[in-house]
């Protein structure tokens, strides 16, 4: 692994990093490829690969189940990854940490399984204009089947969260809170402590979508205080297909199971189950070993390597790519909070998100254009999208100038 | 024309590209001169779902043709809406259904036609044979 060859005392050199990606070597269009969607997804380190690798070609077996050698082996390592996971978020126990398919099922989780015990008719479920559709329809669908209610905390127009109107909306109906912990379209980082606290003090649940957090700054389940938060692998460096749902140990043991099947029970007669206790009541069937083997990978790379490092990086990245677009008069940047992730979504005057991200592809520039899933959010700012740059550690200023140059590029095309 | 015959025309226009900048320039030409669509009919009944940019199509039956006329709010839609226009307006249901969409795939424009949600061509070429099975249908039913 090359980053050992960084000084730890020292800022990232993203050049050494980059050799750990070996997607990022290769061309599109002809052209080196810049990686700008890491939003969507990141790209994976070899180390990642390695170790999906080495799984399937010298642990594979199923977990929990056998006596045989492998079977150990595979299940010491499926359970040391549940650890790492809970140091990583410190979360007070390992059991805390639910294996999921991601941040998706994770909140689907809750929404089906403490919604059906905690949410009934009439109760409302808080949530804010800035959420990502899989924060929005696991509630909705429950709403629907509950006769609940679902609230819609508004934004500030520089897409922060309007704390006030959030103060004022936790009510005696509210039931639970689910709150993004960063925007995935525009960027804002929301103050999910602060948010957790306020709703605590009405004895309301607080659910943290954490899917773009988590690979970009330090989380701290213990210290947010929130019943939940869910995240996905493939967001921070690690494999699709995985991801995780942490809750507090006594709220998790409240709940009742999500999905039925093996796994996740005691003992089974025709005439009555018993559940399995933490985490395995969450986990019916055969998990998926591999990519929790390549989610670990992914976490001992970026710990190696440091969030705080990382950070620092991905906020000089964000700062030198504001200023840029910025210096453009043509350039309307959407979501100018104060505390922000490393993402842009911006739009080029008189020329629509779909034709400048046409362009700017061939350029071999890979950014996202549309809604970015938050239709919702959309339709608040009154735009039909944006174009959108999200960067990781791994990106350099140089890339931003080659994306400066695509836009150029697009307005040759357009204007 | 026949639709073949138009299609293959489509093809040597984009032969005689260089590279995807004199392409792209073309379909924005095209985008541009895309004839305007009758205001009324910018309707979100004529919206064509699944679309990142917005497509409006509409379609007028005159009891033999079909005909096409459509919109976008992304230049490059438009272009590719004027294509498939050029191909498929003024034809019979028959025709139209009976014909081929090979032609996207030699001029290039494929990655407009991989079935991911940010794309219209293909949304517009379902719609576009289906409102010729419709007209069959009412045409048929009329007789
Ligand atoms: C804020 C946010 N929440 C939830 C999700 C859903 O994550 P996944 O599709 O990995 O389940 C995403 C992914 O785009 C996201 O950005």
């Amino acid at each position: 692994m090359n980053v050992k060859l960084n000084n730890p005392d020292k800022g990232l050199d993203p050049e050494i990093i980059r050799a750990d990606f070996p997607i990022l070597s290769r061309k599109v269009h002809n052209k080196p490829l810049v990686y700008f969607d890491n939003a969507a997804t990141t790209q994976k380190p070899q180390a990642v690969i390695d170790a999906l690798v080495g799984y399937y070609t010298g642990i594979n077996s199923n977990v929990h189940r056998g006596v045989h050698y492998l079977s150990q082996q595979a299940t010491i390592a499926f359970e040391e990854v549940r650890g790492e996971i809970q140091h990583f978020v410190n979360a007070k126990f390992s059991h805390e940490i639910i294996y999921t398919r991601g941040c998706t099922e994770a909140i689907n989780l809750v929404a089906a399984s403490w919604g059906k015990v905690n949410v009934g008719k009439g109760d409302e479920i808080l949530i804010s204009g800035m959420e990502h559709h899989s924060n929005i329809v696991p509630w909705q669908m429950l709403c629907e089947e509950k006769g609940a209610v679902l609230k819609v905390c508004p934004l500030h127009p520089d897409g922060s969260l309007d704390m006030e109107a959030y103060s004022t909306m936790l009510g005696e109906k509210t039931r639970l809170v689910a709150i993004t912990h960063i925007s995935n379209t525009l960027g804002t980082i929301n103050p999910v402590k602060e948010i957790t606290r306020l709703a605590h003090e009405k004895g309301i649940a607080v659910l943290i979508d954490g899917a773009q957090a988590l690979s970009h700054m330090k989380v701290d389940v213990q210290d947010i205080g929130c019943e939940f938060y869910a995240f996905s692998a493939h967001k921070v460096y690690g494999p699709m297909g995985i991801g995780a749902l942490y809750g507090k140990e006594d709220v998790l043991n409240a709940m009742p199971p999500y999905q039925g099947g093996g796994e996740m029970i005691k003992s089974v007669t025709f005439e009555k189950t018993l559940y399995n206790e933490l985490p395995f009541k969450f986990e019916a069937g055969t998990p998926n070993v591999g990519d929790v083997i390549g989610f670990g990978a992914a976490l001992d790379y970026i710990s190696a390597i440091g969030i705080e490092r990382i950070a620092a990086w991905e906020q000089e990245l964000l700062r030198y790519a504001t200023e840029k677009l910025s210096a453009d008069p043509t350039i309307r940047i959407i979501g100018t909070a104060p505390e922000k992730a490393s993402l842009i979504s911006f739009l080029i005057e008189g020329i629509h998100p779909f034709d400048a991200g046409t362009i700017i592809d061939h350029m071999g520039v890979a950014v996202r254009t549309g809604t970015h899933c938050t239709q919702p959010l959309m339709d608040g700012l009154g735009i039909s999208g944006t174009i959108r740059a999200s960067f990781a550690f791994y990106n350099t200023k140089q890339e931003i100038d080659r994306l400066m140059e695509a836009i150029e590029k697009v307005k040759e095309f357009f204007l | 024309m026949k639709i073949e015959e138009t299609t293959s025309a489509i093809v040597s226009e984009f032969e005689s590209f260089d590279d995807w900048m004199d392409k792209y320039n073309y379909l924005i030409e095209l985008g541009k001169s895309l004839p305007l669509i009758d205001e009324k009919y910018k309707v979100e009944a004529n919206l064509i779902q699944g679309c990142q940019s917005r497509v409006w199509l509409h379609a007028g039956f005159d009891g033999s043709l079909v005909h096409f006329t459509a919109d976008s709010d992304a230049v490059i839609t438009k272009g590719i809406a004027n294509l498939l226009i050029r191909a498929f307006s003024g034809h019979t249901p028959q025709e139209i259904l009976d014909s081929s969409t090979e032609f996207l795939k030699e001029i290039g424009l494929t990655e407009h036609l991989s079935p991911t949600r940010s794309n219209g061509m293909l949304s517009m070429i379902k719609q576009i044979k289906m409102y010729a099975l419709a007209f069959k249908t009412k045409a048929a039913m009329g007789n």
